[in-house]
């Protein structure tokens, strides 16, 4: 009745129906497809575009001009502080609505980019911006202020200090949280629904308005995102493994079942004593 | 040996730096806070020259070591490393006060200065092989079979050919500390700084590390070494140089400050450390 719109809809008392749960599950529509190949991409390019940034912000945190460092601040504690959500409609709706900025489709190299992508993409790869330049500073900051004085006592630039001896440590520290971000950052795309981007939970509204069968389709999406989640922790493993110190005995490596349900791992942002070497 | 210019001078603390001395501090001062950790140092080492510091914790002969290469900031004075200011140039004006350089032109004056910390400081990602290659081919832009090639053979002089693919982690205490030496002689420098290099090491490994430093002093490298090891002193430094309260209370042979100091203190603290060593 005046419950949630989204799952009201379903007729009371009709049982779960297997065989539409299995048919979405195993031959899912190419609308369905769709929007989990919409989920994926934008999930990687703002996860990437976020790193970058990340890295950058976490830069001028620790740049010797005042200015930057404050910017660099003021950056984490503006998009930190404020939800996800609010930021997406502010960037797609609000911009439009106040005449500042309308995010129109673009052709690029042969394929249309919808506005509300671009609007998509921007939003996340701001918003993990500022939860990367958090992780970057406490993994930089863990690594011993020797290693640093070491390299600048043999004549490197504090670029490449930077490139050549903090950063490859630091990325060994950053994995593990790294992972934790992807993961949360595929699920966070199922707020796009909010500005009519059609990623997989919009896909999966879309067909509950049409067939009233919400357990089953939500369901659905549910072992999507699992299936998503799951196999990148496997593909996180592997890099943790290609990066660990082959001189050193490895760390007991976490269970395949510590690994699913990620176990005692740090919240957003924070590394736990496990994270740090 | 070979003859010393500097010894001649080195006690009065002249004011003109000769031709042989590589380097000079006048009246250098430094403050941590509010403390004042070094009151007026002034020194001179020429040449082939081997110094020799000591003092009780506190004194200020770590700071000063540190302040040669710019690790540390000055307060006061000036110290010039064959004739020229580390991390300061002359600003404007006829007068030229000292103003602090930009990273990328001290990076340039660290890089005939070679530095071995107290804590070895190695770079845990990297082989030993390439811990010693890193800074020619970084820095200098050696080719980077041309500093692998001159890094086996630094390792060879440091007796660590076999240890070439070991990872620091693999390492003794001892022998991490000798890849740290040669690390710092691929730089080719010409004046040695050592922060005491043997008080992280168990007792039984000090001397493999002291044998590598003899070796240097044999090839007539110019050397100022913290350290408590009197063996050391007695046997290979042409001056003992001891601290007391952020200034040199007095220098000398070292047989001479062992056995009749001019300080009372100095006799309290040298037989003291003796008599535990």
């Amino acid at each position: 009745m005046a419950g949630g719109y989204v799952l009201a809809d379903s007729a009371p008392g009709a049982g779960f129906d297997w065989s539409f749960f299995w048919h979405y599950l195993f031959a899912p529509s190419s609308t369905f497809l769709d929007g989990l190949w919409r989920t994926v991409y934008i999930s990687v390019v703002a996860q990437l575009l976020g790193v970058v940034l990340g890295f950058l912000i976490a830069l001028a945190q620790r740049s010797r001009h005042t200015p930057l460092r404050w910017a660099g601040a003021g950056y984490v504690w503006l998009l930190r502080g404020t939800p996800l959500l609010v930021q997406l409609v502010l960037v797609y709706n609000g911009l439009a609505a106040a005449g500042v900025y309308r995010f129109n489709d673009v052709r690029v190299a042969g394929v249309i980019v919808l506005g509300v992508v671009q609007a998509a993409v921007l939003t996340l790869a701001l918003n993990e911006g500022a939860y990367m330049a958090e992780i970057f500073r406490a993994a930089l900051d863990a690594i011993d202020p020797g290693q640093a004085e070491a390299a600048h006592a043999l004549g490197m630039t504090p670029a490449k200090t930077m490139r050549v001896v903090l950063l490859p440590q630091a990325l060994r520290i950053i994995v593990p949280p790294l992972g934790n971000e992807f993961n949360l950052m595929m699920k966070s795309t199922s707020l796009l629904s909010v500005i009519g981007l059609q990623e997989m939970f919009l896909t999966a509204q879309s067909i509950n308005s049409a067939t009233f069968k919400t357990f089953e389709i939500f369901l659905v999406a549910a072992c999507y995102y699992l299936a998503l989640t799951t196999v990148w922790s496997f593909v996180q493993k592997f890099i943790e493994r290609r990066l660990a110190d082959p001189g050193r005995a490895a760390p007991a490596t976490p269970s395949f079942r510590h690994r699913l349900t990620g176990g005692a791992r740090g919240e957003r942002g924070v590394l736990s004593t496990g994270d740090i070497r | 040996m070979q003859d010393k210019p500097g010894l001649e001078q080195g006690t009065a603390a002249t004011e003109s730096a000769g031709p042989a001395t590589v380097m000079s501090a006048r009246e250098v001062i430094k403050h941590f806070g509010g403390t004042r950790v070094l009151n007026g140092v002034s020194i001179e080492v020429g040449v082939g020259e081997v110094v020799v510091m000591v003092g009780p914790s506190g004194s200020g002969k770590t700071t000063f070591l540190r302040c040669v290469n710019h690790l540390e900031r000055i307060d006061g004075g000036e110290i010039l490393v064959h004739g020229l200011p580390v991390g300061y140039r002359r600003g404007a004006g006829r007068l030229g006060k000292l103003v602090e350089d930009r990273p990328k032109a001290v990076a340039e004056r660290r890089r005939n200065i070679g530095f071995v910390f107290q804590r070895f400081n190695l770079f845990p990602h990297l082989t030993a092989l390439d811990n010693v290659a890193v800074a020619p081919a970084k820095v200098l832009g050696v080719p980077k079979a041309d500093a692998r090639e001159q890094a086996q053979a630094l390792l060879k002089r440091v007796g660590l050919a076999d240890k070439a693919s070991s990872r620091p982690s693999a390492l003794s205490g001892g022998q991490q500390q000798r890849v740290a030496i040669a690390r710092a002689l691929a730089m080719k420098p010409e004046l040695m700084l050592f922060d005491e290099p043997t008080s992280a090491l168990d007792p039984e490994m000090v001397g493999e590390v002291i044998a590598v430093m003899k070796e240097l002093v044999e090839d007539g490298m110019t050397m100022i070494v913290v350290t408590h090891e009197m063996g050391f002193a007695r046997s290979a430094a042409d001056r003992l140089v001891m601290f007391d309260q952020g200034v040199i209370l007095e220098e000398g042979p070292p047989e001479q400050l062992m056995t009749d100091p001019g300080h009372e203190r100095t006799r309290t603290f040298l037989r003291r450390i003796i008599e535990h060593v």
